[in-house]
């Protein structure tokens, strides 16, 4: 949505479009990085499930990484990713 | 009881008159919750639901936090949505009449004023919505049960006008007005439905070809903007009750205005007060004119947005005003009334004197007398120019 004129934005705070949650990029809030070790990885594609903010990436229903720019670095992905397998780990962010 | 047949005048209820006029209003949602007095609109309003007469969802909710969050939920999804509710009612409503004005939302509530709790009292004065009077909806006062009837119709155009788009509360006096039958006019369905007609919103959530968010967060980048354009629009809100009033006045002969003025224009001395308290200071004035007194009344009938610039034009050469407020609002400087009017007389280098009198608390009568007392007091202020006590509780 391009917000404009601030003074002309919708009233009532109303979004006049959907999917705008998308352009909102919240990645810089986070601490912790995942990171995959796709060797280990089985696809099983929990962490997609799990992810409250719909940032695990999946292709041809492969797992395939982490879309960063939504990514809030909450770990819980690589706690959910199941005991055997263990394919993502949290690391600091360093930038 | 339920109105069953259309005649051009009938004896109602003020509560009656109100279900009777949401009935022809005929809105698309409908979500209340009982409580004296204002039960019976909704008791009357089951009726024509029940039996078909309107095609409103009337939903019965658990609280009045929930009605009033069923209703800003249908308002949000594009439907025209009315409610009504008294004293505690409209208090447990209070988080969301926020939300409603704040979301631009042009819901129409019908407030049966009563006392708020403790002690507990199911009578009338203003503490319910004078408490609410921040809230971002426009306030109009009914004196009489035709006035509530009629400025339910006008509240609809209101709140749904371009320039507004805010929802809107119509007090009634509780018992004195809302039980009180009174012969009325009442309007054709076709006149109503010609009046008020269709409602389409400008973004409703249900139009899912066009997906819309309501709610959403707003940071301090842009939440300002927002009620920025909130204070616009309810500033807007005034011209738009002229307007809406002249052309009910138009077509059905009862024109409404921002306030009544009745034998004000060559008044030395006047009462200001809302609602159905105005009829019997109304007696007062004409008992005073009869001795050669020019005592004068005006019934400010929109509070909010406050019609500060016709008010002060009102008053500005009236030596002597006392504010009648049926609510204290205990900020220990005087009521509402009081603190507006006070307020916006001070523009003028010479301006009346103006008094406060608390009265009428949970339903206490104010009489005849009890006007006459104060007109008395105006008229030795008028004279001498003092004030002896600035504000002041009557019908003790």
């Amino acid at each position: 949505m391009n917000m404009g004129k601030m003074k002309d934005l919708p009233i009532g705070g109303v979004i006049t479009e959907g999917g705008t949650a998308h352009e909102y990029v919240t990645g810089g809030w986070r601490k912790l990085r995942p990171v995959l070790d796709k060797d280990k990885c089985t696809d099983c594609l929990i962490c997609w499930v799990m992810c409250p903010d719909s940032a695990i990436i999946v292709e041809d229903g492969k797992m395939v990484g982490f879309d960063l720019e939504h990514c809030k670095g909450c770990g819980i992905c690589a706690e959910e990713c199941p005991d055997k397998v263990k394919a993502i780990k949290m690391e600091e962010e360093t930038g | 009881m339920a109105v069953t047949m259309v005649k051009k005048q009938a004896g109602l209820t003020g509560n009656s008159a109100v279900a009777y006029a949401m009935k022809q209003i005929n809105p698309d949602v409908c979500a209340a919750y009982p409580i004296t007095p204002s039960t019976q609109i909704m008791e009357d309003f089951s009726s024509y639901v029940a039996d078909g007469k309107v095609d409103t969802e009337l939903i019965t909710a658990e609280s009045e936090h929930s009605a009033m969050s069923a209703c800003i939920g249908a308002s949000a999804a594009g439907a025209r949505v009315m409610t009504a509710t008294s004293s505690q009612g409209l208090a447990l409503m209070w988080e969301m009449l926020y939300i409603a004005s704040g979301l631009r939302l042009p819901i129409v509530l019908a407030n049966v004023n009563r006392a708020l709790s403790a002690p507990i009292n199911i009578h009338c004065d203003h503490s319910d919505s004078m408490g609410a009077r921040d809230s971002g909806w426009i306030q109009i006062y009914s004196e009489t049960v035709q006035e509530a009837y009629d400025n339910l119709f006008q509240a609809v155009r209101i709140a749904e006008s371009e320039k507004v788009l805010l929802p809107v509360m119509v007090c009634l006096d509780g018992f004195i007005t809302s039980h009180a039958i009174e012969n009325i006019s009442l309007l054709e369905d076709a006149e109503v439905s010609q009046f008020v007609g269709g409602y389409k919103a400008q973004h409703p959530m249900l139009d899912t070809d066009n997906p819309v968010t309501y709610g959403a967060m707003t940071l301090p980048d842009s939440y300002i903007i927002f009620k920025h354009q909130q204070s616009e629009a309810i500033g807007r809100a005034k011209d738009v009750v002229v307007e809406v009033g002249k052309e009910f006045g138009n077509r059905f002969g009862r024109e409404y205005g921002l306030m009544e003025k009745y034998r004000l224009d060559d008044a030395d001395v006047a009462i200001v007060i809302l609602s159905s308290a105005a009829g019997t200071t109304k007696v007062a004035v004409d008992e005073l004119r009869a001795k050669g007194k020019k005592v004068g009344l005006l019934r400010p009938r929109l509070f909010r947005p406050f019609p500060f610039k016709e008010i002060a034009d009102a008053l500005k050469s009236i030596k002597a005003v006392a504010c009648l407020d049926r609510v204290d609002s205990f900020s220990g400087f005087g009521s509402p009334l009081f603190n507006e009017i006070r307020s916006t007389l001070y523009e003028f280098e010479k301006r009346p004197k103006v008094i406060n009198k608390i009265f009428g608390l949970g339903g206490r009568d104010y009489k005849v007398k009890d006007a006459v007392g104060v007109f008395e007091e105006l008229l030795k202020i008028a004279e001498t120019g003092k004030v002896e006590t600035l504000i002041k509780y009557i019908t003790l």
